[in-house]
C-alpha cells in the first residue's frame, strides 16, 4: 500500500517548499524556498523532521486534503492558522504548530491564513518528491521542482516516504512568535550608497503599504516613489537575499524568495537574515516600515534567531484527548524572539 | 551608522577599465566586490577570476560566489564567517586574470527565418541595414558570456556589433518561446525557457541551453565564447527533431561532426 496526501482543493499558491537552492545562483537559478522560512522550520520540528524538509506552503486560501496513507503525522505552522480535520469520529480542529496523526480517509483543510499570510504544512517523514538541484522548493517560472515544477493542482498526488506514522509522536510546538511584521530591519546606509543620504532617510521615515502586486517574487510597497537621480543605472549585479530595489517608476520592490539572480535597478536598503522570514508573511494592504540597524547588530538577531529556533520546544501530548492548547494564549508567551515584530526597535 | 573597520584602500590594479576593488555588504549574507562601472572584456575576465578563485578557496561560510559584468557577489553564512574577515580573505585572493585554459567555444546553429525572427524585419528598418546584412553582423562576431541570469541559464553575450544596438522593445511580450535568439542593446542571449521578454528577436536555436537534469545544467558558463551559423528551416527542423529524441546536442568546438546523425 502505498501512502500519500491526495489534493481535495489546492487553495491559491500552493507550493512545495524546503530552504530553496542557494549554490546556482550563478547559473541564473533563484534560491526559491518557503517564504517563511522559520515557519517552515518550526513545522518540520513539530513532526519530527529536519527542518529543512519539504512541506507544502500555503498563502491566502489553503488547501484541503485527504490522506491516502494509513497514518501520518501533520502540522501545520503559521500564526492563528489551523487545520480543520474532518474523520470518521467527528470533526476538531487542531492550533498552529501542533502534529496530529490523521489516518486513512481523514480530510483536513488548512484554514485561518488571513492573520498568518503564510503557512506550512509539515508531515512526518516527508514527501516523496524528486529533489531538483539539490531542493524539492518549487519555482514555477522555470518548472523547477515541487510537483511538476508547478503550483499544486485538485487531483495531485503527494506521494510520503513513511507508509505510517508508527514513529510519530503528537506534540505542541512553542516559543517561536510567526506574526506578520509591522518593522522590518534593515540594511541601509552602509550598502545603500545607490541613493543620497536624504534619500535614504526619507525611506527609513516613510510608511508603505504592500500593494496587489505581492507575490513569491516580491512586494510593491505603496507610500513614496524615491528618485533615483545620481542613482547607479543599467548594469546588473548579483541580487542579494532581503533587496529593496527600486524600478524606473520609483516604487520600491522587496525582493522575496523567488527573485532573479541579477538585476539592474538601484537598490536602497536590503532586509536583514533575521527579519526576510517576517518579510515573507507580508501581503497585500499590510503597512510597513524600515528600521536601520547596523551589521553587527544584523548578525546578532540572526543569531537570536536561530537560538529561539533552537530552543523551539515541543512537549509531548502523551494523553489521548489532550484538551485544545488556547492558540492565543500560547502566542502571547512569545518566550524568545529575534525577530522584531512590534515597534519596540 | 558607524563605517565598517574594513581596509577599503585600493590595490594595485591594471588593464582597461579595472579600477580599485570596493567591497559593501549587500546585507548581512551578501559581499558585493565591484572591480569597475562599465562593461568590458578586460572587467569581466578579472571578475570571473576572482569568482573562480573564491569557488577554489572553499572558504568556510562561503555559499557562492555570483560574478556579474563589473561586480562580484559573495554569498555567505554570517554566523560562520563574518563581513571583514570574508572581505580580507577575498582581497587576500586577488582579482588579476591567472594565465588559464582557453575558453570553450560553441557554435550555435541559428534560424533567422519566419516566425522564429518575428523582430528581424523592424529590427533591420530601425538601424538602416537589410535583413541579410543584419544576419551577417550577428555572424560574424565571436561573443563573450558575461553572466547568467534573468531565467535560468540565460546567457548575457556581447559584445553585438555597434550597428545592431537598438534599446529594448517599447512594451515587453508576454511569451517570448524558449530557443528564440535575441538582441538587445550591446548584448545578444538566447531564452532557455518559454518566457516573457524585452528583447528583440532575430531567430530561434535549437540547442537546449539549460536542462536541470544535467550534470552541467547550464549549456553556458561565464567566460565562454559563442558564434551563431544561419540554418534553414529545414535545417532547424532536422536538429530539433533530434534534440529532442537526446540524438543530438551542442559541442564546444572543435565540433564532433560525427556526433550529427
Amino acid at each position: 500500500m502505498t501512502a500519500a496526501l491526495r489534493i481535495i482543493e489546492p487553495g491559491l499558491m500552493t507550493t512545495v517548499q524546503d530552504l530553496g537552492r542557494p549554490r546556482f545562483q550563478s547559473l541564473g537559478v533563484p534560491v526559491s524556498g518557503a517564504l517563511d522560512t522559520t515557519a517552515l522550520r518550526a513545522a518540520n520540528i513539530v513532526v519530527g523532521n529536519g527542518q529543512g524538509t519539504a512541506a507544502i506552503e500555503m498563502m491566502m486560501l489553503g488547501p484541503s486534503i485527504e490522506v491516502a496513507a494509513d497514518s501520518v503525522l501533520v502540522a501545520l505552522a503559521g500564526a492563528g492558522a489551523a487545520l480543520d480535520v474532518s474523520s470518521s469520529d467527528g470533526r476538531r480542529t487542531i492550533p498552529t504548530l501542533r502534529s496530529v496523526r490523521l489516518t486513512r480517509g481523514d480530510r483536513v483543510r488548512c484554514v485561518g491564513l488571513d492573520q498568518a499570510g503564510v503557512a506550512y504544512l509539515a508531515v512526518g517523514g516527508g514527501f516523496d518528491l524528486a529533489p531538483v538541484l539539490g531542493s524539492r522548493s518549487t519555482y514555477v517560472r522555470a518548472g523547477l521542482g515541487g510537483v511538476d515544477g508547478r503550483a499544486i493542482r485538485v487531483g495531485d498526488v503527494l506521494p510520503l516516504n513513511e507508509l505510517d506514522a508508527a514513529k510519530g509522536v503528537e506534540g505542541t510546538g512553542r516559543g517561536l512568535d510567526l506574526a506578520r511584521p509591522s518593522v522590518l530591519r534593515v540594511l541601509a546606509g552602509e550598502d545603500g550608497i545607490d541613493f543620497s543620504a536624504e534619500a535614504v532617510a526619507t525611506f527609513l521615515g516613510g510608511r508603505f503599504v504592500v500593494s496587489a502586486s505581492a507575490d513569491r517574487m516580491g512586494l510593491r510597497l505603496d507610500g513614496l516613489r524615491f528618485d533615483r537621480a545620481g542613482a547607479g543605472e543599467g548594469l546588473s549585479e548579483a541580487i542579494a537575499p532581503g533587496a529593496i530595489q527600486v524600478p524606473p517608476d520609483g516604487q520600491p520592490i522587496l525582493l522575496r524568495a523567488d527573485r532573479q539572480t541579477v538585476g539592474g535597478y538601484p537598490r536602497i536598503a536590503h532586509v536583514i537574515s533575521a527579519d526576510i522570514p517576517a518579510a515573507g508573511r507580508l501581503r497585500p494592504g499590510d503597512a510597513i516600515r524600515f528600521a536601520a540597524v547596523g551589521l553587527a547588530e544584523a548578525v546578532a538577531a540572526r543569531a537570536s534567531l536561530e537560538q529561539a529556533i533552537a530552543q523551539f520546544g515541543v512537549r509531548i501530548d502523551n494523553r489521548k484527548g489532550t484538551p485544545e492548547i488556547d492558540d492565543a494564549a500560547l502566542m502571547a508567551e512569545n518566550l524568545v524572539s529575534g525577530v522584531s515584530m512590534g515597534d519596540e526597535s | 551608522m558607524q563605517p565598517l573597520p574594513v581596509d577599503n584602500s585600493p590595490l594595485p590594479v591594471g588593464g582597461a577599465g579595472l579600477r580599485e576593488l570596493l567591497f559593501r555588504p549587500a546585507g548581512d549574507t551578501a559581499l558585493d566586490i565591484f572591480l569597475g562601472d562599465r562593461m568590458d572584456r578586460a572587467l569581466s575576465d578579472a571578475v570571473l577570476a576572482m569568482a573562480m578563485r573564491i569557488q577554489a578557496a572553499q572558504m568556510p561560510g562561503v555559499v557562492e560566489a555570483v560574478p556579474a559584468f563589473a561586480s562580484l557577489t559573495v554569498h555567505y553564512d554570517p554566523l560562520v564567517v563574518s563581513y571583514e574577515v570574508l572581505a580580507t580573505r577575498v582581497r587576500s585572493l586577488g582579482h588579476m586574470p591567472a594565465a588559464s585554459t582557453p575558453p570553450r567555444r560553441w557554435r550555435v546553429p541559428v534560424c533567422y527565418e519566419g516566425t522564429g525572427a518575428p523582430d528581424l524585419d523592424h529590427v533591420a528598418a530601425s538601424v538602416g541595414l537589410s535583413r541579410a546584412e543584419v544576419i551577417t553582423r550577428h555572424e560574424a562576431q565571436s561573443y563573450h558570456v558575461y553572466m547568467l541570469g534573468f531565467l535560468p541559464g540565460f546567457p548575457y553575450m556581447g559584445d553585438l556589433p555597434t550597428e545592431l544596438r537598438l534599446p529594448r522593445r517599447g512594451s515587453p511580450r508576454v511569451a517570448v518561446p524558449a530557443g528564440s535568439v535575441a538582441i538587445a542593446n550591446a548584448m545578444t542571449a538566447v531564452y532557455p525557457l518559454n518566457s516573457p521578454g524585452g528583447w528583440h528577436i532575430i531567430g530561434v536555436t535549437p540547442v537546449q541551453l539549460f536542462d536541470p537534469s544535467r550534470r552541467s545544467p547550464s549549456l553556458f558558463a561565464p567566460g565562454d565564447v559563442v558564434c551563431f551559423e544561419a540554418v534553414t528551416a529545414f535545417e532547424l527542423g532536422r536538429l530539433e527533431y533530434y534534440a529532442e529524441r537526446g540524438q543530438w546536442s551542442l559541442q564546444p568546438e572543435p565540433m564532433d561532426r560525427s556526433r550529427i546523425p
